[in-house]
C-alpha cells in the first residue's frame, strides 16, 4: 500500500532538480574557492592555493565592511518589516469599507520586479529629476542626495526595502492571525486584561511561530539582495550600500578574481545558513515541544 | 482578533489610516507613471507630480518594439512554466515529507532551504559553465534556452514552495488519508482526491508567489541568455544601459510589466491570505 519507494519517488524530481541545478554549481564553487584563479592577472591560470583565499578575507577590510553593512541593512529592515506588517496585519483584521480593494493596494510592492522597483525609487530621489531632493528642499531646506550623502542612501535602500517586502509580512502574519483560537482571547477580556496584555502574554506567544517563520525568509532574502540596490545606488556613494552580493558580484565580474570570489561566497552562505539554522532550530524546538505535550 | 471587531461599522480614523498609508504605497508607482507619461523636455526642471498631458510615445515606442514583446512573452512562458512545475514537484515533495517516516527528514527539509540562501553572483560563474559547455547534447546547449531558466529558477523556487506548503500540508489530519487508504485508495489517489483539493488555497499561493519570484528575476536571466530567451527583467535594465538614460521609455517598459503581475496578483486575492501560513505549525 505505502511502500518505501512511493516516499522517495516523491522526492526524487525535487532532490534531482535540485541537485543537478544547485548542488553541482556549489561544489564547483567549492573548488574554486580553494583556487588562485583569476583571468586578468599576471598568472591567469588556475592553481591549488590551499587556504590563502579564506586567510585573506579575514583581513579584508572592503569584504567586513560589506559584511557588516549587509548585516546592518538586514536587520532594520527585516525588523521594521516585521513592525509595521503587524501593525497592519492587526488593522485588516477589523473590518472596514473598501477593505478588499485596501488589502489590493498594499499587496502592490510585492508584484513588482526588485529592479523596477530599484529604477522607481531611484527615479524618486535622483537628483534634478526626482520629487524627493526638489521638494524636501524646496520645502524644508533638507539637503537630500544620495548619491553623496553616505546615511542617506543607506536609509533609502532600507526605505526601499521596507516598502517593497512589508506586504509579504503583512500576508503572512494576516493568514496567521486568521487561524488563531479565539478562545484565549476571550477570557483574556472576562478576567480583564486590558490591550497591552492580551497582546504580549496572548497574541505573541501564539503568533511566535509565524513571526519566526517570517523572519526566516525575509531574512535570506535580504541578505541575499542585489538587483534592487543595484539598480537605486550602484553600491554608492564610495562602497556605503555595497552589500555582500553586490560585492561579491563586483569581485567575479569586473574583477574576474574567480578563486577569491568563490571563497568569499562559501563564507557568506555558511554565515546565512548558521543564522537562519539559529532561527529555524527555535521553530522545530517549539514543534517538538507541542507534539511531546 | 475579532475580539476587536466592537462594532460593524467603521470610523472615520480607520478609513483614514488606510487612505493615508494606501498614498504611502503608492506614491512610488505613481511616479513611474508620471515619468512615464511626460517627454524628456517635461522631466526635467522642477519635477511635477501633475501629469498635464498625456505623452504616449514611451508606451507606443515599447510596445511596438519587437524586443520588447519577445522579451514579454519570454517571461510570461518561463514564469507560467516555473510555477506550474515547482508547485507540482512541491505537492510531491512536502507530501513525502509531512507523510512519511523519512531519516533525518527535518535535516533534508533545511537542505532544501539553504538552496535559496546562496549569494547569487557567484553561482552565475558556474552556471554559466555548466550551461555553455556541460549541459550540452550535440549542438544544442542550455545556455540561452528558455528550459534552462525555467529549471534554474526552481532552485530558489521549490525550496520557498516547499516551505510553504508544508504547513499546509501538516494541517490537513492525517486520519483522513488513513481513511482513504482502509478504502482501497492508492497514494496516488490520496493526493489527487484527498490532498489537493484540501491544499488549494496553500498551492494557489505558491503558484502565484513563485509566478512573481520567477517573473522578477534578473541576474539570472541576464548572465545565462544572450538573444532568443532574454527576459523582461533584462529588458528592462537594458533599455536603460543602452539608450542612455531614457527614463521615460524605462518608466513605461516598468508600467507594462506590472500588469501580468496583476492580473496573476487578481486571480489570487481570493486564495492568498488563506494560503499563506509559512510552515508555521497551527496550534
Amino acid at each position: 500500500m505505502r511502500s518505501s519507494a512511493v516516499r522517495w519517488l516523491f522526492l526524487a524530481p525535487t532532490l534531482l532538480i535540485l541537485f543537478i541545478f544547485g548542488v553541482l554549481p556549489f561544489l564547483y564553487v567549492l573548488v574554486i574557492g580553494f583556487m588562485h584563479w583569476n583571468s586578468f592577472a599576471a598568472d591567469p591560470e588556475m592553481r591549488f592555493a590551499g587556504a590563502d583565499n579564506f586567510r585573506r578575507l579575514v583581513f579584508d577590510d572592503q569584504f567586513l565592511y560589506s559584511l557588516w553593512l549587509t548585516l546592518k541593512f538586514a536587520f532594520f529592515a527585516v525588523l521594521s518589516e516585521i513592525a509595521l506588517g503587524y501593525v497592519l496585519a492587526q488593522a485588516f483584521m477589523q473590518d472596514f469599507p473598501g477593505k478588499g480593494f485596501f488589502r489590493t493596494i498594499h499587496t502592490l510592492p510585492l508584484v513588482i520586479a526588485p529592479i523596477a522597483v530599484g529604477a522607481t525609487w531611484r527615479l524618486l530621489t535622483v537628483p534634478g529629476l526626482g520629487p524627493l531632493p526638489y521638494y524636501l528642499n524646496r520645502w524644508l531646506g533638507y539637503e537630500f542626495n544620495i548619491s553623496r550623502y553616505i546615511d542617506q542612501a543607506f536609509f533609502t535602500t532600507v526605505v526601499m526595502d521596507i516598502w517593497h517586502w512589508t506586504p509579504l509580512v503583512t500576508l503572512t502574519l494576516l493568514a496567521a492571525l486568521s487561524s488563531l483560537p479565539k478562545e484565549p482571547f476571550e477570557q483574556a477580556q472576562i478576567d480583564g486584561a486590558n490591550r497591552f496584555q492580551i497582546f504580549w502574554h496572548i497574541t505573541l506567544p501564539l503568533l511566535k511561530p509565524a513571526i519566526l517563520a517570517t523572519v526566516f525568509i525575509r531574512m535570506m532574502d535580504a541578505l541575499r539582495t542585489v538587483d534592487e540596490v543595484w539598480m537605486l545606488t550602484g553600491g554608492g556613494p564610495g562602497a556605503a550600500t555595497r552589500y555582500i552580493g553586490l560585492h561579491i558580484w563586483r569581485v567575479v565580474f569586473p574583477k574576474t578574481d574567480y578563486g577569491y570570489g568563490s571563497a568569499m561566497s562559501l563564507i557568506t552562505l555558511y554565515l546565512t545558513i548558521v543564522m537562519c539554522w539559529m532561527l529555524y532550530a527555535g521553530l522545530v524546538a517549539r514543534r517538538d515541544l507541542k507534539r511531546a505535550e | 482578533m475579532r475580539y476587536l471587531r466592537k462594532r460593524a461599522s467603521a470610523s472615520f480614523g480607520t478609513v483614514l489610516f488606510w487612505i493615508l498609508s494606501s498614498v504611502i504605497t503608492l506614491v512610488p508607482i505613481y511616479w513611474m507613471f508620471a515619468v512615464s507619461a511626460k517627454s524628456r523636455v517635461q522631466l526635467f526642471g522642477s519635477p511635477s507630480l501633475l501629469i498635464t498631458s498625456f505623452f504616449t510615445e514611451n508606451y507606443t515606442g515599447t510596445l511596438s518594439d519587437p524586443a520588447f514583446q519577445r522579451y514579454m512573452f519570454n517571461s510570461i512562458v518561463i514564469a507560467t512554466a516555473n510555477a506550474a512545475l515547482v508547485t507540482t514537484l512541491a505537492l510531491f515533495a512536502t507530501y513525502a515529507l509531512s507523510r512519511y517516516r523519512l531519516p533525518g527528514k527535518e535535516n533534508l527539509f533545511f537542505w532544501t532551504i539553504t538552496n535559496r540562501m546562496a549569494p547569487p553572483a557567484v553561482f552565475l560563474l558556474p552556471l554559466f559553465l555548466l550551461y555553455t559547455q556541460v549541459f550540452v547534447v550535440g549542438d544544442v546547449k542550455l545556455f540561452d534556452t528558455r528550459i534552462g531558466l525555467i529549471f534554474l529558477y526552481c532552485v530558489f523556487n521549490l525550496p520557498f514552495a516547499i516551505w510553504t506548503l508544508r504547513g499546509m500540508i501538516d494541517a490537513i489530519p492525517k486520519e483522513l488519508d488513513e481513511a482513504a487508504f482502509v478504502d482501497g485508495a492508492n497514494t496516488w489517489q490520496v493526493l489527487t482526491k484527498d490532498i489537493l483539493p484540501l491544499a488549494r488555497p496553500g498551492l494557489a499561493v505558491t503558484g502565484i508567489l513563485t509566478w512573481v519570484f520567477a517573473w522578477n528575476e534578473y541576474l539570472f536571466a541576464a548572465t545565462l541568455t544572450s538573444v532568443h530567451a532574454r527576459t523582461i527583467t533584462t529588458g528592462l535594465a537594458e533599455f536603460v544601459t543602452v539608450t542612455g538614460t531614457n527614463w521615460g521609455r524605462m518608466a513605461a517598459t516598468a508600467m507594462l510589466t506590472l500588469v501580468p503581475a496583476l492580473l496573476v496578483l487578481g486571480l489570487a486575492q481570493r486564495h492568498i491570505v488563506a494560503g499563506l501560513t509559512f510552515g508555521a505549525v497551527k496550534e
